[in-house]
């Protein structure tokens, strides 16, 4: 198995090979300090600590001298979008080789200017010294050396046993700001001369504009400009109570064309195997000897469409001045997003700059991009002012992209010991990407609102050497003799979907989880065992066996009380997982507890690789248990939290983490192991305590009741 | 326009503004005070939680008339990288949160339940915090923060 991040031909990591002018990636001063400018953005995630304790780490100076800046199309290097957990590998790897290269040059400088071999000269928190006590430093020698030139493959990092600080728990850079309330998040920023805007979206879905009265709004005080091209509507103020209230306004004197008709809520399954979709075969495989089989065995599996529901609405500043523009954002993707607004307002890239500020937690690609957009077209209106703009709650959860709906079907053919001969699994599902910047059109959504609209854009999903799309760990890991794996993409998409945290992988899982756990149960046999048995991956075998130890596989029977178990290798390259969810219930589930093992490599800091895990794992427990887009007809209904549950502090189940170190191993993202492996872990609990299987996600009470109704 | 009287973070404020704005919009439209964050603008979220006396109250929900002559007190007025509130000390010990944006309403409601219950079991953490959301899952260790805040100060 590849264990390694992807190498250029010239040796170098890749996106050093991409970005190869060290300058762009670290600079030092004569003051001490060292700065580090990864292309990689904080999502909430922690990466920006992970990658100061690299720098430090590599270069031999104290963590606190490390002074991380903001990704920014101005300056940083492109290391593309900061998603599919590929952060810590790919920036990771290269500022490590950045790094090593700076160090090396600047002891080649250290070694003339003293007059003793490189070699003989030690770094220790950025002093360098030699024999016969003579030292100099980075910070002295900062301004002689150049680091305006280009990364060679010639310096390798050391090796691990010489880091002192990558794989020890380090506490967040970013976390006390957040604690004292020092404004870090881009809702709180205030620039000199700061607008507020609003933009005004049909509550139905992609009504057109007919008519605008917009007297109402204007007669507002402190509106400054009311900004329209085609259904593309937005008002601009001095502050967002006049704002907000003109928008009320502009809603109020609005006509809206008839909405699209949304596919029924209640009946997913059907739409999505109904619509027209594009069939591809993922992945084949033979049996060498093909063994008899005695049955076949079928189930479908589906899940709901799922709202990112990021806690804070997505929110960006933008400025013009003249024919350039300037924009601030939460986006993942400084540079993917500056080429999507440069295809929108038909300007070369040059003119525009984006630059990142930390926003709420993002888990894929939500509306980030969608109000960078917004506020470009409304700040077009006041020339030389930056205008901020921030959606409503309600425009969050109903217009940002959604993670798709799927419907998976597996069936498998048993010998006459209940053993698995053949394994076909197909997914129906919109394609899970529809990310900005990776086409010839634009994935804004006030691109598709405008007077000359582009075309909406159908999501895609990403190839399965990169991971997959709706196809995510659809191949199963397990030593089956054959298998068939079909992906289904539909070619319409009357809901918005995009990349949501684990793509496909989510769905996947549960279904492949679910089905094996059935499997087992159909022989007798415990689902560790069965699992076991058929994984060959020491590595899979560990995180399965560590959490069934830590868990006590398997606990006693209690009445009312189940325990069930998931696993998957997150896009069958990355992060291990296996969980054990201990549940409770009768008419409602709760999740007691949820025991977690993981592998990631490398942690680099172990505990924010635990805080990860551990949030998912409690937001798979909410997936689970609680969340479903709803619509009618005419509109997406789940507007608000009432609407859109999540789980509470009350739900939230006890969560054990085990980090299995790898020092030696490259790291990869923990972000999105647990989705999929604690979300089969509830539904083979519920399996356990109730022997019922639920196989329509969220398991709630009614899903119950309809998997009662079908064993009767 | 009316003037309103009320003390922010044990500072006298007046404010002239419409009284029926909202308290978050005052706060951090006209007082630039950043604390209390925007979730949801309707009570569901918690994000906007400030201290009315003793009370955790979500801001977006509170009419500017009704804080008239009383103590309001943001994240701002808990403590300082200086003079950390125990409950500030104990989310950095326990690296409590993910993204952070949730954090400033839920230490303000982690605050309200210390005064009025000064050594709160895990499930009275859990109920005080229940109108608190967290998308990232930072929930537990979040629990876990205020105990130990608590537990600081009970040892004094
Ligand atoms: S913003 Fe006030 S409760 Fe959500
Ligand atoms: S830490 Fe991100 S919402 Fe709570």
């Amino acid at each position: 198995m590849n264990q390694q991040a992807p190498s250029s031909a010239a040796g170098l990591p890749v996106n050093l090979a991409a970005n190869p002018k060290l300058s762009s990636w670290l600079k030092f001063s004569a003051d001490g300090e060292v700065t580090v400018s990864p292309g990689k953005v904080e999502i909430g995630q922690g990466i920006v600590t992970a990658l100061a304790q690299i720098a430090a780490d590599e270069l031999d100076v104290e963590i606190s001298r490390v002074r991380m800046v903001r990704a920014s199309t101005a300056m940083s290097p492109n290391e593309g979008v900061t998603s599919g957990s590929l952060s810590i590998q790919q920036s990771g790897r290269a500022l490590r080789h950045a790094c090593a290269e700076a160090r090396h040059i600047f002891l080649t400088a250290a070694s003339d200017r003293l007059g003793v071999a490189a070699d003989a000269l030690s770094i220790q928190d950025g002093t360098i010294s030699g024999p016969g006590n003579v030292t100099t430093s980075y910070w002295e020698l900062a301004d002689d050396v150049v680091l305006d030139r280009d990364a060679t493959a010639a310096v390798m990092p050391k090796p691990v046993a010489q880091r002192t600080l990558a794989g020890r728990s380090t506490q967040r850079l970013d976390i006390p700001d957040k604690v004292f309330s020092c404004p870090r998040f881009i809702h709180d920023q205030v620039l000199p001369g700061m607008l507020h805007g609003r933009v005004m979206r049909p509550d139905t879905a992609r009504a057109k504009l007919l008519e605008l009265k917009e007297d109402g709004a204007r007669a507002i005080a402190g509106v400054v400009a009311i900004a329209r091209d085609g259904s593309f509507t937005g008002v601009v103020g001095e502050t967002e109570h006049c704002v907000e209230a003109a928008l009320k306004a502009l809603q109020k004197g609005a006509t809206w064309s008839q909405a699209e008709t949304l596919p029924d809520e209640n009946d997913l399954a059907s739409f999505l195997k109904a619509e027209p979709s594009e069939p591809v075969v993922i992945d084949e495989r033979a049996a060498s000897m093909p063994r008899v089989k005695s049955r076949t065995i079928a189930r479908q599996y589906s899940r709901p469409y799922l709202a990112h529901a990021s806690i804070a609405p997505s929110c960006a500043i933008a400025q013009w001045d003249a024919d350039k523009v300037r924009v601030w954002t939460h986006s993942q993707g400084v540079y993917l997003l500056r080429a999507d607004l440069a295809l929108v307002l038909k300007l070369p890239i040059e003119n525009i700059t984006v630059e990142h500020m930390e926003g709420a937690g993002c888990y894929g690609h939500n509306a980030a991009d969608d109000v960078a957009l917004d506020a470009v077209l409304l700040a077009r209106a006041v020339p030389g002012r930056p205008v901020r703009v921030q959606w409503s709650r309600q425009d969050e959860m109903t217009q940002a992209p959604f993670g798709a709906a799927m419907v998976i079907e597996i069936e498998a053919d048993l010998d006459a010991a209940g053993e698995v001969v053949d394994w076909r699994h197909s997914v129906w599902s919109n394609g899970h990407a529809a990310r900005p910047g990776r086409a010839a059109q634009p994935a804004l959504l006030a691109a598709f609102e405008l007077e000359k609209p582009f075309p909406r854009m159908i999501s895609s999903n990403p190839p399965q050497a990169n991971g997959g799309g709706a196809d995510r760990n659809a191949i199963p890991l397990y030593d089956f003799p054959a298998w068939r794996i079909a992906s289904h993409r539909l070619l319409t998409m009357p809901v918005r979907t995009s990349a949501l945290r684990t793509l496909g992988a989510h769905g996947n899982v549960f279904a492949i989880e679910s089905f094996l756990d059935e499997i087992a149960a159909g022989r007798n046999e415990d689902p560790v065992a069965f699992r076991l048995r058929h994984l060959r991956d020491e590595r899979a075998r560990d995180v399965i066996r560590s959490a069934a130890t830590r868990a006590g596989w398997k606990p006693e029977r209690r009445p009312g009380v189940g325990h069930g178990i998931g696993f998957a290798r997150y896009k069958n390259t990355g992060a291990y997982c296996a969980a054990i969810a201990e549940v409770e219930g009768d008419q409602d589930i709760r999740v007691m507890k949820l025991t977690l093992a993981a592998d990631v490599g490398e942690a680099i800091n172990p505990d924010g690789v635990a805080n990860q895990i551990e949030g998912g794992a409690i937001q798979a427990v909410s997936w689970a248990l609680k969340e479903r887009v709803r619509f009618d007809q005419q509109r997406i209904t789940s507007a608000s939290w009432s609407d859109y549950p999540i789980l509470r502090f009350s739900e939230v189940p006890d969560v054990e983490v085990e980090v299995i170190q790898r020092s030696d191993l490259d790291p990869v993202g923990a972000g999105e192991a647990a989705h999929g492996p604690v979300t089969a872990a509830i539904a083979n609990a519920v399996f356990d305590c109730l022997g019922l299987r639920i196989r329509n996600l969220p398991i709630t009470r009614d899903s119950l009741i309809a998997a009662m109704e079908l064993n009767k | 326009m009316p003037s309103i009287r009320f003390r922010l973070n044990g500072v006298d404020t007046n404010v002239d503004a419409d009284p029926d704005r909202s308290l978050l919009d005052v706060l951090r439209g006209s007082l630039a005070v950043t604390g209390a964050h925007f979730g949801c603008g309707a009570g569901e979220c918690g994000a906007c939680n400030v201290l009315i006396g003793d009370r955790a109250i979500a801001s977006c929900d509170t009419p500017l008339w009704s804080v008239a002559g009383k103590d309001v007190t943001t994240l701002e007025g808990l403590g300082t990288a200086k003079r950390p509130h125990p409950l500030q000390r104990a989310f950095i010990a326990e690296q409590a949160l993910q993204c952070g944006y949730c954090v400033s309403g839920i230490l303000i409601s982690a605050a309200a339940l210390l005064k009025r219950n000064p050594s709160p079991s895990s499930s009275e953490v859990k109920e005080a915090l229940d109108g608190n959301l967290c998308r990232c899952g930072s929930h537990n260790r979040m629990v876990r923060a205020v105990l130990r805040a608590a537990a600081e100060m009970a040892a004094g």
